[in-house]
């Protein structure tokens, strides 16, 4: 199959390429850029006038609850969802049922997202057993069989003596642990940034400092053991800060932040509006300017979606009670996009920190378009509005804060491999 | 966003918080609860407003005062009542708050009663009832409580009926407390100029002066020329344990004796939402003592949850008036 892309703005920010440029596809890899190899003859041609060719986006965090939690959402939903969403490579978060904390589990995992040959699948395994924080897991296992890195996802090591071997043992084999700062003791019970709304509702609130804490004592382990640690989600100014910080003192962190956090704030519970239920919290108005502004300035990496499908059922509850989580996949690009244009920023910068810069920290050669590696593409409108609903989103959850806003960029065609795995409507 | 306890017309709908009411529903509320303050005293205790309606109470956390009242409430308003514990029926057998919402619906309930121990539920069952239901929030978690904040400004008008006057304060668990919320909001709405709140830091929510209050942590500095003492329960499992190191030391540096008392102004008034900590937050000589406005508080409670009733029933005759 061999695939001629025309007319399209191609932006690859590893390749500093942002221009009018052909792309040509063949056997599921990139044969040519703006020159066609000798003898080049597409079976198809894609039509990309207005419209912008970028490598397929790589997503740092997303729950497919597949093992365990098929009710919420399956495999086949959400890798379609990861298709719709411009998304070709994800890593999933080990908090399945059972956890990923065995190799069979993850080959299955591997096998079954394979097949359905809609995104690569990248799992990040448990870091300790059952994610309860005392035994360790079989990393060099783990690693053959597929993970890229290991996870707590929102299940805290309290034991700081834990975490300590935890972090020598993965640094003695280069392996990254991708942790969320969250001090368990003073987060307990707590649903919502501790702050005048939270006190305002009488929900139970979660300390900025819970974020800083964790943050602290995570990187001073880690300098200590000298681990490489992904930081993932953060949610607070304050954590900003430590990790700028960090970074200009040399220490290997890297960190992200959701999307959702780049756009809303503990105001957006509104009425205990339970699809604003996030982990972390959304936090106050100066926590989300410190975000967006350490998202411009480098010191947080990469935006992940933090896709967290939740069945309706699990939301129809008083806000506390609901299961926190927002679906993601398919809205990573307009509010990337919306970051960026609220930043000034050329919409190169956004992509950046959803291809290159996620594929960096996952360790995978992915997030690129460069000639011999794999077509995995995304094209996208980014001018063409759409109204969020949930009968326009292939995820099976349908939780989201911004449900019945507007969105600017959509996905007309998503490709992996070369094949053509999403293609708009109304193309 | 729309004012979920509002109509179109901006008429109550449901009572769910006090914040974000406007003045006049409050002053309809009370004006309302003046003309059935006299109900009481009559040889048949009940007027029609409500005959032929159903009023549910539907409890997801145990009460008896607070149940007990909205009954009496609702039946001298000649409603019929239905009282449903579903802390001990439905939800123990894994039954969501919507399908006990619906079952009820499905029995032609009029009006809803809802407590609950989580903070947002009656917000919650108000999104999803039917348009012609009303819902009373009966105490959510440590959101609020707004017929007990409704009652005690109520009684404070009765006492000192120069609202714009006032100087108030709360003592006690304002952190746990869905009324200390309902009555800061109560109060200044209604104009209070000074209203204090009284407490360790242990017991008070972040951010607590972004409500309007002003902050003390010492009694003596706090009571200082006030109007009203309003005291907080202190629940038992916070006595002992890291927001508190005994129930001993918090009568002594936070219970209201006489001794304290004498700081506010001679003829302040002392109040207490109920079930009273005798010897914790409150000295039995103070509760029983001539200052003491609690059971006075008790009663109107029952005025005010009828003129509540009255008002989401339609039948008040005052509504929308004095807009």
């Amino acid at each position: 199959m061999k695939i001629h892309i025309r007319n399209g703005r191609l932006i690859d920010p590893k390749n500093k390429i942002d221009a009018q440029c052909d792309v040509y596809i063949a056997a599921g890899k990139i044969v040519g850029i703006q020159h066609a190899p000798k003898d080049f003859v597409a079976n198809q041609t894609i039509d990309a006038s207005g419209l912008i060719v970028s490598p397929g986006f790589v997503d740092l965090s997303a729950r497919l609850r597949e093992p365990g939690s098929e009710y919420s959402a399956t495999l086949v939903s959400e890798l379609n969802a990861a298709a719709a969403g411009g998304v070709t490579s994800l890593a999933c978060t080990p908090d399945t049922q059972p956890v990923l904390d065995e190799p069979g589990l993850v080959e299955m995992l591997k096998y079954r997202a394979k097949q359905l040959n809609l995104a690569h699948v990248y799992p990040l395994g448990a870091l300790t057993r059952q994610l309860e924080g005392k035994l360790l897991t079989e990393m060099c296992k783990l690693t053959e069989a597929g993970c890229v890195g290991f996870s707590q996802a929102d299940h805290a090591i309290i034991d700081t003596q834990v975490l300590w071997r935890a972090c020598e043992y993965a640094s003695t084999f280069g392996f990254t642990l991708f942790l969320r700062a969250e001090d368990d003791y003073l987060a307990k019970n707590g649903v919502a940034h501790d702050g005048e709304i939270a006190s305002r509702l009488g929900l139970k609130g979660i300390p900025s400092a819970a974020e800083g804490l964790a943050i602290a004592s995570i990187l001073r382990i880690a300098h200590e053991t000298n681990t490489k640690i992904h930081l993932c989600r953060l949610s607070t100014a304050e954590g900003v800060n430590l990790v700028r910080e960090a970074k200009k003192q040399g220490v290997q962190v890297t960190a992200d932040v959701s999307a959702q956090h780049l756009h809303l704030t503990d105001l957006d519970i509104g009425y205990f509006n339970a699809h604003a239920h996030l982990k972390p919290p959304l936090r106050s108005i100066r926590d989300k300017d410190a975000l967006c502004q350490g998202l411009k300035d480098g010191t947080i990496d990469a935006i992940c979606s933090d896709h967290t499908p939740v069945n309706d059922d699990a939301k129809l509850l008083p806000f506390a009670e609901s299961e926190a989580g927002a679906t993601g996949l398919e809205l990573l690009l307009p509010l990337a996009l919306k970051w960026a244009n609220n930043q000034k920023l050329d919409i190169a910068e956004a992509i950046a920190k959803i291809t290159d810069q996620s594929a960096q920290i996952l360790g995978i050669n992915s997030g690129h378009l460069s000639i011999g590696s794999d077509a995995d593409i995304t094209i996208f409108n980014p001018d063409q509005t759409w109204k969020v609903m949930p009968d326009q989103l292939k995820s099976q959850g349908k939780n989201t804060p911004f449900l019945g806003l507007e969105m600017t960029g959509k996905v007309q065609y998503t490709l992996l491999h070369g094949q053509i795995t999403y293609q708009d409507e109304s193309n | 966003m729309i004012n979920p306890q509002l109509d179109s017309d901006g008429n109550l709908k449901h009572l769910l918080t006090i914040e974000g009411l406007p003045t006049r529903i409050l002053n309809q509320i009370l004006d309302t609860a003046e003309t059935f303050v006299g109900v009481a005293e009559r040889d048949i205790k009940k007027v029609p407003l409500l005959r032929g309606k159903t009023v549910c109470n539907i409890f997801f956390e145990n009460s008896t005062r607070t149940r007990t009242t909205f009954e009496i409430a609702a039946k001298r308003l000649s409603a019929d009542v239905i009282n449903l514990n579903v802390g001990t029926s439905s939800q123990s057998k894994g039954e969501t708050i919507l399908d006990t919402v619906d079952n009820l619906i499905a029995m032609h309930a009029d009006m809803f009663v809802v407590r609950h121990n989580q903070s947002g539920a009656p917000h919650f069952i108000a999104q999803h009832v039917p348009d012609h239901i009303s819902v009373i929030n009966a105490g959510d978690g440590r959101h609020a409580h707004p017929t007990q904040g409704l009652l005690d400004v109520f009684t404070i008008r009765r006492y000192k009926p120069d609202m714009h006057n006032l100087r108030i304060a709360l003592v006690g668990d304002v952190l746990h407390s869905r009324v200390a919320r309902s009555e800061i909001h109560a109060l200044t709405t209604l104009g209070v100029p000074e209203v204090r709140v009284i407490a360790p830091k242990t017991l008070l929510p972040t951010d607590v002066e972004k409500l309007g209050v002003q902050v003390f942590h010492d009694m003596k500095a706090g009571l200082k020329d006030v109007d009203v003492v309003m005291m907080l329960r202190l629940q038992n499992e916070r006595m002992n344990g890291a927001m508190l190191p005994s129930a001993q030391e918090y009568f002594k540096t936070f219970g209201l004796t006489q001794e304290k008392l004498q700081l506010a102004k001679p003829d302040a008034i002392v109040m207490h939402p109920g079930p009273m900590n005798r010897g914790v937050e409150i000295d039995s000589c103070v509760a029983d003592g001539n200052q003491s406005v609690i059971l006075p508080q008790v009663t109107y409670g029952i005025a005010v949850r009828m003129a509540v009733m009255a008002i989401l029933g339609g039948g008040s005759g005052q509504t929308g008036s004095g807009a």
